[in-house]
């Protein structure tokens, strides 16, 4: 077995450093620097990543885009990736992935994203609603392996599907900026041509780059655009018939990308398909039968849902997570759930937020749930 | 003082306290954070107001504004910040900036420590005699029911002591130093408590004692001094405030036989028995972290605790429905009741041999029958 952190470099990472920083450090102890500055000026930090909104534009009738100015900490992000934001609604903060649409080589560094508002999306309907140019939002770095490879391919079709645009957008606009040559298709779905976003800029994009062709689909409207109707072969026939020599990437809706990946599994092409998925999972459904799979992460053991709290269910599969007072008053077991979904025992409270701390000793699995300990 | 109750209404009382906390559950929101987030702004520009001060400290009324500017902060951090946020009354903000968590307080204790004492063994095992180290806190009888011992005898000096050093006294608790004598815990129990206590005063007295007198140069001894002022204020004050929550006279303690596989209404009615409130103002209540409720926050400690306010009337309403005592004061009354136990007990006593346990409970079958 590998042995992972060894002490030694622990220790040194902790080793105090004399600097202006950790004089202040020092002096803002326990609480640290940022829990003062942030009472002056938001987006004056010392470790926290946040950004400021600094335009807002409605390009269609249920979506919301946005520019964000990232704080100095904002490492950049590669075309593809996505980044969590977190805004505070009714007091509570909520955290939601994004794929930034515009360029990775954007020359202000600022980010652009385009949230579709779902009718039961709380932050999504919040930002379409609320989002206003000096509303600081909390950011996390870029994360996420959908990108294209560093060795460009020779050509490229990118497949999207509704708000599923954003990330290979931001491979279009990092293609063009990068002055690439080689052939691109775009080939994006939407309803109808008025839930088009980029629209414009897209038209824009195939006028002045030879090499680019943009075709809108549309799959409940009839005419215009360029193609009808969902996914099949004879759309590619129609815009990319020499998909087999390029590489894919797809993001969209679940029932596009499924048909998508059966049909480059029929054609033997799974490894030239790049996936991204960005609609949230279902939310079980509370039958009172205990159903799914708990996931230990940390401990990687797992075990049947027997319906009984988290922290039994823990102890029964052999392991010893710290606990209290087993009543919900003392938040010692509390554990950090990465998926799924949990009832809370007392309030009957549903709980579907990935990465959220919650107490073991209150609250029952809904479902397939992945504790973090 | 006993009480007498079936286990019929020892539910109903369960069940009227839970819908409190599910109603006020369903109400938290912007309001809440918004109070917290005015709580910390006040408590932070107190500090720095204070700090600054400080650098004119030659000058007697900045060294006394800037002593009490700091005193105020420390309360606020400590008692309406510190201790409700590290009950957990802010976690459903999912803010990491205000989490159980991660939190720690401007005090000598290490949060995570005082969490484990405090969230878990005082709130679950309340007033339960050898079980809540929280009675005497290990160094004090405050109860008949501890034996006495001539050690006891300091009972008021260790007392003074214990509020003097309030700040290193609670991070000391966890130790356990008095199991440790009575051979219950081993000294290598407390290595990595040690490790973490050590470092937690490290950096406080870094802070208070080094740094921030040393940043103003020749006034380093005067603002050594406000800062210890400062923090004995603090001591002096928590102290206080927490000693009237479980001590003043009318306040039951329970035996671990009469609390086995007691049933939430049961625990509900001990934390009603075992707390007692201090009567006061608006302001009064925040600068006690509003432990002044200790009976609605024993009861919800993990409600944000300016919710105790307006659920106040309702407990004692219940209290009252069911004939249960409702301990309140004024604070001379309570701080002064507290006191006079700490001179009493130091000299033997036994507990009345004809006081029954705090709560007599009916079988609701033997009842009807009757």
């Amino acid at each position: 077995m590998v042995q992972l952190a060894p002490e030694r470099s622990v220790r040194t990472a902790s080793r105090r450093r004399l600097s202006p920083l950790s004089l202040f450090e020092s002096l803002a102890t326990p609480h640290g620097v940022d829990r003062y500055l942030e009472l002056v000026n938001p987006m004056l930090t010392v470790r926290e990543l946040r950004a400021e909104v600094t335009d807002v534009r409605h390009q269609t009738a249920d979506s919301v885009t946005l520019t964000l100015r990232p704080t100095r900490q904002w490492k950049g992000f590669t075309a593809g990736q996505f980044v969590q934001v977190t805004v505070e609604i009714d007091g509570v903060r909520h955290t939601r992935c994004y794929s930034p649409a515009c360029s990775q080589s954007r020359a202000d560094g600022r980010i652009e994203l385009t949230v579709k508002a779902h009718p039961e999306g709380l932050v999504s309907q919040y930002l379409n609603e609320h989002a206003k140019p000096g509303l600081v939002v909390g950011l996390s770095q870029a994360d996420g392996t959908f990108t294209l490879p560093w060795v460009r391919p020779e050509k490229v079709l990118l497949v999207s599907g509704g708000s599923g645009i954003t990330p290979v957008l931001s491979m279009l606009r990092t293609l063009c900026d990068e002055g690439y040559r080689g052939e691109v298709v775009f080939l994006h779905y939407a309803y109808t041509s008025h839930d088009v976003a980029y629209a414009d800029e897209l038209r824009e994009i195939a006028s002045q780059h030879s090499n680019v062709r943009v075709v809108l689909a549309y799959t409940t409207q009839q005419t215009g655009g360029d193609l009808h109707g969902f996914f099949g072969q004879e759309h590619l026939d129609a815009t990319a018939p020499w998909f087999a020599d390029a590489q894919t990437f797809l993001c969209g809706p679940p029932g596009l990308m499924k048909s998508v990946r059966k049909h480059y599994e029929a054609a033997g092409l799974s490894d030239r398909l790049h996936t991204e998925e960005f609609a949230p999972p279902a939310l079980s459904v509370v039958d009172g039968e205990a159903t799914g799979e708990i996931t230990f992460g940390r401990s990687g053991k797992s075990a049947a849902n027997t319906g009984t709290t988290l922290l039994e269910q823990a102890e029964g599969a052999g392991l010893t997570p710290e606990f209290g007072c087993r009543m919900g008053i003392c938040f010692s077991c509390t554990a950090v759930k990465t998926s799924g979904c949990t009832r809370d025992l007392r309030t009957g409270a549903l709980d579907a937020d990935p990465d959220h701390e919650i107490q073991l000793c209150i609250n029952v699995p809904v479902g397939d749930v992945a504790l973090d300990i | 003082m006993t009480v007498t109750l079936t286990e019929e209404q020892i539910d109903e009382i369960g069940t009227e306290l839970d819908a409190i906390r599910n109603r006020v559950v369903a109400d938290l929101g912007k309001a809440d954070r918004d109070y917290l987030m005015k709580i910390v702004k006040w408590q932070r520009g107190l500090e720095v107001a204070g700090r600054g001060s400080l650098f004119l400290g030659f000058l007697p009324p900045f060294w006394l504004a800037g002593t009490g500017a700091l005193a105020l902060s420390k309360i606020l951090d400590n008692m309406e910040i510190g201790h409700n946020v590290m009950h957990g009354q802010y976690d459903w903000m999912r803010d990491p900036g205000y989490n159980s968590r991660a939190f720690d307080w401007d005090t000598a204790c290490p949060g995570d420590q005082w969490k484990h004492s405090h969230n878990y063994m005082h709130h679950t095992y309340t007033n339960i005699l050898d079980k809540d180290r929280d009675i005497g806190y290990g160094i004090l009888r405050m109860d008949e029911s501890q034996k006495w011992n001539p050690y006891y005898l300091g009972n008021p000096v260790w007392a003074f002591l214990l509020m003097t050093f309030f700040q290193y006294g609670v991070a000391l608790h966890d130790l356990e130093t008095e199991n440790i004598l009575s051979g219950k815990r081993k000294m290598s129990e407390n290595k990595e408590l040690w490790k973490g206590i050590r470092r937690k005063i490290g950096r406080q007295t870094l802070k208070d004692y080094v740094l921030f007198p040393a940043l103003t140069g020749p006034l380093f001894l005067s603002t050594l001094t406000a800062n210890a002022t400062a923090n004995l204020i603090r001591n002096v004050w928590a102290y206080s405030i927490i000693f009237c929550g479980h001590f003043p006279s009318g306040v039951a303690t329970f035996t671990e036989e009469a609390c086995e596989n007691e049933s939430r209404g049961h625990w509900y009615v001990r934390q009603m028995l075992g707390s007692a409130n201090i009567k006061g103002g608006k302001l009064f209540h925040i600068m006690s972290g509003n432990l002044s409720h200790q009976i609605e926050h024993h009861l919800f400690p993990d409600l944000p605790a300016r919710r105790y306010p307006e659920i106040a009337g309702e407990v004692r309403a219940i209290c009252e429905k069911y004939g249960l005592p409702y301990n309140t004061g004024r604070f001379s009354k309570q701080i002064g009741s507290t006191w006079s136990k700490i001179f009493r007990l130091a000299l033997p006593s036994r507990p009345n041999p004809d006081a029954g346990p705090a709560i007599t409970v009916v079988p609701t079958k033997v009842h009807a029958v009757a």
